[in-house]
C-alpha cells in the first residue's frame, strides 16, 4: 500500500478500447494494493472494471489535454484501457503509483501472494494434485521395459532446471546421465517428453550440447545411443535443432552448438529455423501494432502483416511440431529435441508435437497436463518471458504465446477435432501472464519448492476445470476422422490467419455478434436437456402401459429460440462505411435511428458519451468540443455528417474536418 | 447433332484420371457433345465421373512417347488430369475438349438438352417477376405503377419487359429519359424501404456529354422520385474523376446545377478488367507453392480482391446507411449500370431487407437484380482464372458479389438463410450450368432463344425438398434488424470455401458445416417430441 499516494479519484472518464466501447464513461477510480478499479458513476449499473496490476504492461501519458490528464493502460492480454483524469496532480500521482505497482519487485508482492492462502488450506492442496504429470506419463504406458524412470536428479542434484523425476532409456545408467547432463547447456540432458504407444517410438528434449568446434563426450553419445535403442523399430533417431543452423553454428565459438554427425552414430540432424526470443519479442510487438492500427486500408494491413513477420514464425513452430509427429508416427523414429537452453523452442516442438500426436492433449484436461510437462515441469522461464517481476526486458519474450497460437491455427483447420474452444486458449493465455495463481510462477520446479508455492497460493487447473462449461467447443466430437489419431495440418500459408481473438481490439473488428459455437453450446445443452426429459417421459408411459414407446420419424420444425437470439444477436455495431474514425457521428445515428434503439437493450445503457469527444479532446480547443456535443445532442444536420465521411471531401465543412483530422 | 465433327476420338480405354482428394483412378474416358465423362471399374463398382465441358476454362496437353497427359483446369477452380495412351488419342482428346467447351451459340449449350426427370418444363419459370412483385406491395401503389414501355425492348434491350416507375411518369417521358442513359437504362425502382418509404433506384450514367445536354424529362423523373423529400443521393460508382472524363465520351453525370436535390457521392469501383485480373492473381496466389509465407501475403495483397471486397461492402454499407439511416432515396449507377450497380444494391438489400435473407428471398433477389436487370452473363463469365484466351469482356462481378455475401454470411452466421453451400453452386452454375437462368446477357436474348419455354430454371430446382434442405442454413434466425457489416480488414478474410475448395482444408470445414447441421437437425427432433 504504500506505492499508493492517491487511493481515490473522482470524475474519471474511461474508455476500455478493447471492448469496442465508443463512448466514455465516467466514474471513480479506485488504486488497490492489487486492481485498479474504476466504477461508473451511472446508478443503474454501477459497472465495475478492475484491472489487475500485473497485467499492465505499460502506463503512458499522453500530452495533458484542456480536459484533463491523460493515460493509457496497456495491458498483457492487450487490452487498453484510456484514462481521463481532471486534475493533473492526481493523474500523476496515478501514473506514479501504477507504474510502480505494475512491476512488482518481489515474488512476495505478487497478487496469488498476497493474501492468506490458508482460508481453503484444503481446497488449496488439493488443487495441487488436479493435475497429475505422471499419470500421463502412465497413461502413456511409460514406464515399460524400455522407458524407466530415474530418481538421478531427485534434490535436482543434476540438473537444476529439470523436475526431480525423470523418464530416461533403460539402458542409460546414472553414469551416462551425468556425464551427458556435463556435455549439454545448464545440464539439461535429454530425458522422455512423450512416448508414442502406437509406434514405440519417442520424443525426448535436452539443451545444446557443449561441443564448440571438436568438442565431444562419449556419454552423451551413449545417451543418445540409449535413446536409439528404446525404440526396437529404428535405426537411428532424429535430432532437431529447432534454431536456424546459422544460429546454430555461431553457437559453437561460444563452445556450445550442435552434434556432430561423424561422433554420434546414427543420428540425423534437422534444423527447423524458428527464430530466437529477441526476434519474437520485436515481432509480436508489430503485430499488436497491425491490430491497433486506425482504420487502415487493406493493403496497410496486408503489409503490416507481412512486415510483422508473425504468420511466418507461428508457420516454423507448427513445422517443427509436424516434422516430429511424422517422424514419430509415420516413421516410427524417435526425434530427440533441443534449442540452445531447451526451455523455449524446445518447449514449443515439443508439445505441437504432442498435441499433433495423441487426441487426449486436444481435450481440456489434455491439454492443462501438457502446459504442465512441456512448460512447468521441464522448466520454462515464465517469470522472465512473461516479465512477472521487474527485471531484464531482454529477458522477455511471448513464447507460449506461440504455443496457444498454433494450437489455435490447428483448431481452425479441424473445427471438430478440439475438445477446447479459443476463450480456453485465451484464458490460459491471461493466466500466464496474471499471477493470479501460482501455477506459472517462477522458472522451474526447484524455485517453485524453494518459494513454496503449493503453501502459499492455488493452483490456477481447477478453477479452469470448475468453469469448463464456458470454454467446451459444441462441434467437438471424438468420433469423426478429424479428430481421430494423428493430426496432420496443411502447413501451406493460407492456411494460417491473424489472430483476431486475442491481437485484435474488437472495437475495429467484428464485435462478436453472432456466434455460432455459443448458439450451439446452448443447442447441445437443450438437447441433453430434452433428451432426459424424453427418457422419464418414456419410461413414465411404459410404467403405465406395460409398452415399450417406439417415435416415428417426424418432420423437423423450424426451431423458435428467441432467448438465443436474444442472447447472441449483439447490437448492430456503428460500423462506419464512411471513415471509420468519426464515431461522433455514428453515436449521433444510433441515437437516431430506431432499430439501434430497439437494438440498444442488449447494450449498456450506460455508456453515453461517445468516445469521439474522448479521442478528439486532443490538441482541440473547445470550440470544436462543442461541435462534437452538438451531434451528440442530435441537433446536427445529417446532412453535414453524411460528409463528415468523406463522401464528397471539398464539401464537408471545417467542423468535420477538424474531427477528421482528430 | 453438328457435335459430332468434332469428336474423333469418343472412347478411350485404359485412361487415368487424377484429382486432388482423390486417388488416381484408372478407366474409361468419353467424350460427348457436353460432357467428359470418366468411369473406372474398381472391385467396389463403377464410378463415374461426369464434367460439363462448358466448365472447362483451360486445358494443357503435353505428350511423351507413345502417351498423354491432358491437364484440365476448370472454371470452378478444380484442376485435373487425364493420363491418355496413345498420342494421337491424346492430341483428339485435346481437340474436341478445347472446341466444345468454348461454342458461343447459346442455343446449343447445355440447358438445351438437359431433360431430368422430376423437372418439368411446363413448370413455372422463374420465382417472381415485377408484376407479382408491384401486386403483392401495396404500400407501392400510392406512388409507382409498372410500366410496360418496354415491352418489345425496344426502349431498353437489357431491361425486363415490364419495371416499376413513379406513377405521375408516363411512357412517353420514359422513352425521352431513356434516351437520354446510356444503352436506355432509365432510372427504374429496385428496392422500396418498408420502413420509412424510402426506395432505391438503379439506372446507367446519363449522357449530358462534353457540351452538358440537359434532360428536362430525367430531371422530372428524379423529382418524382423525390416527391416532396428535401433531398437524394445518388451513388456514383466512379471516382468523380472518371464521371468527368466519360463526358468527353458522351457519358457523364448528374450536375448540381440541374439537379438540385440530388447529391452525388463518388465511390470507386473497380469493375472489367481490373477485376478479371484481380481474380487471375488471387487463383495464381493460392496455388503457388512456394511455401513461403510472405510471398503469399504480399500476393495476396498484390491481387487486390480483398480489396475490391472491402469497396463493395463500404459501399453498399454506405448505400444503406443513406436509405436506412439518413432516411434518404438513392440512385445508383456507374456507367453502363450492369456490374457495379447491380452489385451493392443488391448488398445493400441484403444488409437492411429481411425479406431478402431467407433462401427464397436471396433467389428472387438475384433473379430480380441480376437476372432480369440485365448483368450480362454469357459476356462476363465467358472464362474464368485459368483461360490463355484473351479476356475481352470477361470480370468477375457475380462472383464478388458472392465473395461478399459470403463476408456477410461469415459475420452474421445465423442472420441469413442459406448455407455456404448455396453460394458455391451459384458460383459454379454461374460459369457452367445444366440449367437456363444464367443463360445469355438480357432478357431480350433470353426470350429470343426460348430459354423460359426449352430451359430448366436453376432457382425453381434449387427449391426442390431434398435441395432446400441442403441449402437452406440450419442455424437461420431471422431478424428484422439491419446486419451491418464490418468491412475493417481483420473482419474481412479469403473466401477458402470457393478459392481453396479442392483442398484438404475445405473438407474440415465442410466436416464441421455438417456437424452443425446434424446437431440442429437432433434438437429439433427432440424438441417435437
Amino acid at each position: 500500500m504504500e506505492h499508493i499516494r492517491t487511493p481515490k479519484v473522482e470524475n474519471v472518464r474511461l474508455i476500455d478500447r478493447s471492448s469496442g466501447q465508443r463512448k466514455a464513461s465516467t466514474g471513480t477510480l479506485y488504486l488497490s494494493a492489487t486492481h485498479t478499479i474504476f466504477v461508473e458513476n451511472n446508478p443503474e449499473t454501477r459497472k465495475e472494471t478492475w484491472v489487475l496490476h500485473s497485467m499492465v504492461s505499460s502506463v503512458e501519458r499522453p500530452p495533458t489535454i484542456p480536459a484533463g490528464s491523460q493515460l493509457i493502460l496497456r495491458c498483457k492480454n492487450f487490452r487498453v484501457y484510456q484514462i481521463l483524469i481532471p486534475q493533473e496532480r492526481d493523474c500523476m500521482d496515478v501514473y506514479s503509483s501504477l507504474v510502480r505497482l505494475s512491476r512488482p519487485e518481489k515474488y512476495s508482492e505478487l497478487y496469488c501472494l498476497s493474501f492468506n492462502p490458508n482460508v481453503n488450506k484444503e481446497e488449496r492442496e488439493e488443487s495441487w494434485n488436479f493435475i497429475d504429470v505422471m499419470a500421463d506419463y502412465k497413461r502413456m504406458g511409460v514406464p515399460n521395459n524400455l522407458w524407466v524412470h530415474t530418481a538421478a536428479n531427485s534434490e535436482y542434484r543434476v540438473c537444476d532446471t529439470y523436475p526431480s523425476e525423470l523418464f530416461v532409456p533403460k539402458s542409460a545408467t546414472p553414469a551416462i546421465l551425468v556425464g551427458s547432463s556435463r556435455f549439454r547447456s545448464r545440464g539439461r540432458f535429454p530425458a522422455l517428453s512423450y512416448f508414442h504407444q502406437d509406434t514405440l517410438a519417442a520424443v525426448c528434449r535436452c539443451s545444446q550440447p557443449l561441443s564448440g568446434f571438436s568438442g565431444r563426450c562419449q556419454e552423451d553419445e551413449m545417451m543418445l545411443q540409449a535413446v536409439m535403442k528404446s525404440n526396437p523399430g529404428s535405426e537411428f533417431i532424429y535430432v532437431v535443432d529447432t534454431r536456424p543452423k546459422l544460429n546454430a553454428m555461431a553457437n559453437r565459438a561460444a563452445g556450445k552448438g550442435y552434434e556432430n554427425e561423424d561422433h554420434y552414430t546414427n543420428i540425423k540432424l534437422q534444423f527447423i529455423g524458428i527464430e530466437n526470443i529477441h526476434v519474437m519479442r520485436s515481432s509480436q510487438q508489430k503485430i499488436i501494432d497491425v491490430g491497433e492500427m486506425k482504420a487502415p486500408s487493406m493493403t496497410d494491413f496486408l503489409w503490416g502483416l507481412e512486415n510483422s513477420g508473425w504468420l511466418k514464425h507461428i508457420k516454423a513452430v507448427l513445422e517443427a511440431g509436424v516434422f516430429i509427429a511424422r517422424a514419430v508416427a509415420d516413421e516410427g523414429v524417435s526425434v530427440l529435441v533441443h534449442c540452445s537452453d531447451g526451455w523455449d523452442r524446445t518447449a514449443q516442438a515439443c508439445s505441437v508435437a504432442s498435441v499433433l500426436l495423441d487426441p487426449f492433449y486436444r481435450t481440456i484436461k489434455g491439454l492443462m497436463v501438457l502446459i504442465e510437462r512441456d512448460w512447468v515441469s521441464f522448466g520454462h522461464k515464465f517469470s522472465h518471458r512473461y516479465s512477472h517481476l521487474d527485471g531484464d526486458p531482454k529477458e522477455v519474450s511471448p513464447v507460449i504465446d506461440q504455443f496457444l497460437e498454433c494450437v489455435w491455427q490447428l483448431s481452425e483447420q479441424f473445427p471438430c477435432a478440439f475438445e477446447f474452444n479459443e476463450r480456453f486458449l485465451t484464458a490460459i493465455h491471461t493466466h500466464v501472464y496474471s499471477c493470479q495463481y501460482g501455477t506459472f510462477l517462477g522458472n522451474c520446479q526447484k524455485e517453485r519448492r524453494d518459494l513454496r508455492l503449493h503453501e502459499r497460493s492455488h493452483s490456477v487447473w481447477p478453477q479452469l476445470w470448475k468453469d469448463r462449461a464456458e470454454y467446451i467447443n459444441p462441434l467437438y466430437k471424438a468420433e469423426l476422422s478429424q479428430s481421430q489419431g494423428v493430426l496432420r495440418p496443411n502447413t501451406t500459408p493460407y492456411c494460417f490467419k491473424m489472430w483476431k481473438g486475442l491481437y485484435n481490439h474488437v472495437e475495429k473488428s467484428t464485435p462478436p455478434r453472432q456466434t455460432p459455437s455459443d448458439y450451439l453450446t446452448a443447442v447441445r445443452e437443450e438437447s441433453q436437456q430434452l433428451e432426459e426429459e424424453l427418457t422419464n417421459h418414456q419410461e413414465r408411459i411404459a410404467a403405465l402401459t406395460g409398452k415399450p414407446i417406439t417415435w416415428e420419424k417426424i418432420e423437423v420444425p423450424r426451431r423458435r429460440t428467441s432467448h438465443l437470439w436474444q442472447k447472441h444477436c449483439g447490437p448492430d455495431p456503428p460500423t462506419n462505411y464512411t471513415h471509420p474514425i468519426t464515431s461522433c457521428a455514428q453515436d449521433n445515428d444510433q441515437a437516431l435511428s430506431k432499430p439501434f434503439n430497439q437494438n440498444a437493450q442488449t447494450k449498456d445503457p450506460a455508456l453515453t458519451l461517445p468516445l469521439g469527444l474522448y479521442t478528439h479532446l486532443k490538441g482541440q480547443d473547445t470550440d470544436d468540443l462543442s461541435a462534437c456535443s452538438d451531434l451528440e445532442s442530435g441537433v446536427a444536420d445529417l446532412s453535414s455528417r453524411s460528409s463528415s465521411g468523406g463522401y464528397e471531401s471539398k464539401d464537408s465543412d471545417p467542423n468535420e474536418t477538424a474531427f477528421i483530422s482528430a | 447433332m453438328e457435335f459430332s465433327e468434332h469428336i474423333k476420338t469418343a472412347n478411350v480405354e485404359d485412361v487415368v484420371l487424377r484429382q486432388p482428394l482423390h486417388p488416381p483412378s484408372r478407366g474409361t474416358l468419353c467424350i460427348t457433345g457436353h460432357h467428359l465423362l470418366f468411369s473406372d471399374r474398381e472391385e467396389t463398382g463403377t464410378r463415374q465421373f461426369l464434367l460439363l465441358l462448358r466448365n472447362i476454362d483451360a486445358i494443357e496437353k503435353r505428350t511423351s512417347g507413345s502417351s498423354g497427359t491432358i491437364t484440365i483446369k476448370c472454371k470452378d477452380l478444380h484442376v485435373l488430369q487425364l493420363d491418355i495412351p496413345g498420342m494421337e488419342q491424346c492430341l483428339n482428346i485435346a481437340h474436341s475438349i478445347e472446341t466444345l467447351s468454348c461454342l458461343d451459340c447459346a442455343s446449343e449449350m447445355y440447358p438445351f438438352f438437359y431433360r431430368p426427370s422430376d423437372l418439368r418444363l411446363q413448370d413455372q419459370w422463374g420465382l417472381s417477376s415485377t408484376e407479382k412483385l408491384y401486386s403483392q406491395m401495396k404500400e407501392l401503389h400510392d406512388r409507382w405503377r409498372v410500366s410496360t414501355v418496354n415491352r418489345d425492348y425496344s426502349v431498353c434491350p437489357s431491361y425486363p419487359p415490364a419495371v416499376i416507375v413513379p406513377k405521375n411518369i408516363d411512357d412517353s417521358v420514359l422513352k425521352k429519359v431513356a434516351k437520354f442513359r446510356q444503352g436506355g437504362r432509365f432510372p427504374v425502382l429496385c428496392y422500396y424501404h418498408r420502413k420509412n418509404g424510402m426506395v432505391i433506384m438503379h439506372s446507367s450514367q446519363p449522357l449530358p456529354g462534353a457540351n452538358r445536354k440537359r434532360c428536362k424529362e430525367d430531371e422530372d423523373l428524379l423529382q418524382a422520385v423525390l416527391d416532396g423529400s428535401d433531398k437524394g443521393y445518388i451513388i456514383d460508382t466512379r471516382s468523380s474523376q472518371q464521371a468527368t472524363q466519360a463526358r468527353m465520351t458522351g457519358g457523364g453525370f448528374e450536375s448540381k446545377s440541374s439537379y438540385s436535390c440530388w447529391k452525388r457521392l463518388h465511390r470507386q469501383m473497380e469493375k472489367g478488367k481490373a477485376l478479371q485480373e484481380s481474380l487471375i492473381k488471387l487463383v495464381e496466389a493460392c496455388g503457388d507453392e512456394s511455401n513461403n509465407m510472405d510471398r503469399w501475403l504480399s500476393k495476396l495483397e498484390n491481387s487486390k480482391w480483398l480489396s475490391y471486397v472491402q469497396t463493395a461492402l463500404s459501399t453498399a454499407g454506405l448505400l444503406a446507411e443513406c436509405v436506412e439511416r439518413d432516411g434518404h432515396s438513392v440512385l445508383v449507377h456507374g456507367s453502363e449500370g450492369t456490374d457495379s450497380t447491380l452489385l451493392i444494391s443488391t448488398l445493400a438489400q441484403l444488409i437492411m431487407d429481411p425479406h431478402c435473407r431467407s433462401l427464397e428471398g436471396f433467389l428472387a433477389l438475384l433473379e430480380r437484380e441480376w437476372v432480369q436487370a440485365g448483368h450480362p452473363f454469357m459476356q462476363r463469365c465467358a472464362h474464368s482464372a485459368f483461360s490463355h484466351t484473351r479476356l475481352q469482356q470477361e470480370s468477375p462481378v457475380f462472383l464478388l458479389l458472392l465473395d461478399c455475401v459470403w463476408q456477410l454470411w461469415r459475420q452474421f452466421p445465423l442472420a441469413l438463410g442459406f448455407s455456404e453451400a448455396l453460394l458455391l453452386r451459384l458460383a459454379t452454375e454461374a460459369y457452367a450450368s445444366d440449367f437456363g437462368t444464367f443463360l445469355c446477357n438480357s432478357h431480350k436474348e433470353r426470350w429470343a432463344l426460348g430459354v423460359m419455354e426449352r430451359t430448366h430454371c436453376l432457382f425453381r430446382a434449387l427449391l426442390r425438398p431434398r435441395e432446400r434442405d441442403y441449402y437452406s442454413n440450419p442455424l437461420y434466425e431471422p431478424t428484422e434488424l439491419a446486419i451491418w457489416p464490418s468491412v475493417h480488414p481483420q473482419s474481412l478474410q479469403l473466401w477458402r470455401g470457393f478459392f481453396l475448395r479442392w483442398t484438404q482444408q475445405s473438407r474440415h470445414l465442410e466436416e464441421a458445416q455438417e456437424e452443425i447441421r446434424n446437431m440442429v437437425t437432433e434438437w429439433g427432433k427432440l424438441a417435437l417430441k
